[in-house]
């Protein structure tokens, strides 16, 4: 049976982890390749690196940080964080990139999810979706530019168009509970999870063990996303890994 | 010992190459079929489409057929070496293991979970024979996948995954072994498995 995915996602600025780092006891906390590394070791399934570095001049710096991050690590890395174009999202792979994750370009301009996926194939796009709550309306309107730019389209309906333009995972971000630790929102994740035939990652929330669990069951993701959470202690992925597996999920422990 | 990892454009070959490192190799593309000569082992990698494999049409496959080194196909490489796919129907695989390629079907489980396809994420790899291939992998162990064809059986198959159906993720049949997983990719566990095959280059060596 396919396993859920716990994914740590690791803000980058600069070459160096600036979120959430303050509880770690590490010789080098804010170093992105000795962080996954130790993550790997601790068995999480899958690493993000966000760039938020997004400027043209930074395309090599953000390229060295992945080399590192890569080198280090031995299960599927996702680079993402000023992606802007096809050469963009190369450079991203050739510094040792697994998928890419796009956000703001995507909504400019779709085509982009295809161009990518032409070349390296649909396993390697994930398309970012951040999405705010609207009332009890089922409409959630997506935002750009790291929340700050609304745009006209509606998360479900953007999901199915990344989908069909050849995305291969949709990882969707609530703005509102991003960074609360008040869980994930479980309606966005279960409405996306039911409109695409392909995997849904939820982000934005994760605070306790209970929102890992809700985030696979009621709100039917493939996979949970998170930072600060997994810094707490070097315990927290194998403890947290070996709860979910108790209460019936499917995990790799 | 030097490993040849063939170049034929099929996907990025750097998490391949660092794999193999890690599991004691010295890996070396390949982009001609002359670079095979002084190898001790032929990985054939692979991310993407079957028509991919067209590249390996002619003088690799000659090459391929008349070594006598260990074979490691992976992902889209392990497909190759069946008898075809229906990806590409006009393309013949190898041919060294037996079976077909087939398109992988979305679904919904007894419990009412959605079957999805591409099948991405991590699964258990089940074992059905015993080989040298498992040494050190706990029964069940998790690998890491992400492919939407598969073959559904196969004489040759030593070990089964399940996603909606069960499908052939190890394939071994003399001195050619078949991963549908990415073991570059499927942390200790996957790097257990190369290195399994990596001991194999030098027992034949």
């Amino acid at each position: 049976m396919l396993c859920k995915r716990l994914i740590a996602c690791l803000d980058v600025r600069g070459g160096r982890v600036v979120k959430g780092t303050n509880f770690l006891d590490l010789r080098d906390a804010g170093d992105p390749a000795e962080l996954a590394a130790r993550y790997d070791a601790e068995g999480i399934d899958e690493v993000v690196i966000l760039d938020v570095t997004a400027t043209v001049e930074s395309r090599r710096a953000r390229a060295a940080t992945i080399e590192a991050v890569a080198s280090r690590l031995f299960i599927p890395l996702t680079a993402g964080g000023g992606i802007n174009t096809l050469d963009d999202a190369a450079a991203m792979f050739d510094a040792g990139a697994d998928k890419v994750s796009i956000n703001s370009a995507a909504l400019r301009d779709p085509s982009l999810i295809t161009r990518i996926a032409d070349r390296y194939g649909s396993q390697a796009v994930v398309v970012a979706i951040d999405a705010q709550k609207n009332g009890d309306s089922p409409y959630f309107p997506v935002f750009a530019n790291s929340g700050t730019v609304r745009s006209s389209r509606s998360a479900i309906e953007w999901a199915r168009e990344a989908c069909a333009r050849g995305a291969g995972e949709i990882l969707a971000t609530s703005i509102d509970r991003d960074g609360t630790r008040a869980g994930f929102d479980l309606a966005l994740t279960s409405k996306l999870a039911r409109a695409v035939p392909i995997p849904v990652i939820a982000s934005g929330g994760a605070g306790t063990w209970q929102h890992f669990l809700e985030a696979f069951t009621t709100g039917e993701a493939d996979a949970a996303l998170a930072a600060s959470v997994f810094h707490f202690s070097e315990h927290a992925v194998p403890e947290l890994k070996a709860w979910l597996a108790s209460e019936g999920v499917p995990i790799r422990c | 010992m030097t490993i040849a990892v063939i170049d034929y454009g099929a996907g990025n070959l750097a998490s391949v190459l660092k794999g193999l490192r890690a599991a004691g190799a010295e890996p070396a593309l390949a982009r001609d079929p002359r670079d095979l000569d002084d190898a001790a082992g032929v990985v054939v990698p692979g991310v993407g489409h079957f028509g991919a494999t067209r590249a390996l049409d002619g003088e690799w496959r000659r090459a391929l057929t008349a070594s006598t080194v260990p074979l490691l196909g992976i992902c889209l490489g392990m497909q190759w070496l069946f008898e075809g796919s229906d990806e590409a129907p006009d393309l013949p695989g190898l041919g060294l293991a037996r079976g077909r390629v087939r398109r992988m079907t979305s679904s919904r489980d007894a419990a009412g979970t959605a079957i999805k396809v591409p099948h991405v994420g991590w699964n258990a790899v089940d074992v059905t024979a015993s080989s040298p291939a498992f040494t050190g992998i706990a029964p069940g162990a998790a690998m890491y996948f992400t492919h939407s064809y598969a073959v559904d059986a196969s004489p040759d198959a030593i070990a089964m995954t399940t996603h909606g159906r069960r499908f052939v993720s190890i394939v071994a049949r003399g001195r050619v072994w078949g991963a549908q997983f990415h073991p570059e990719k499927s942390g200790r566990a996957g790097l257990t498995f190369l290195r399994n095959w990596v001991e194999q280059c030098s027992a034949s060596a």
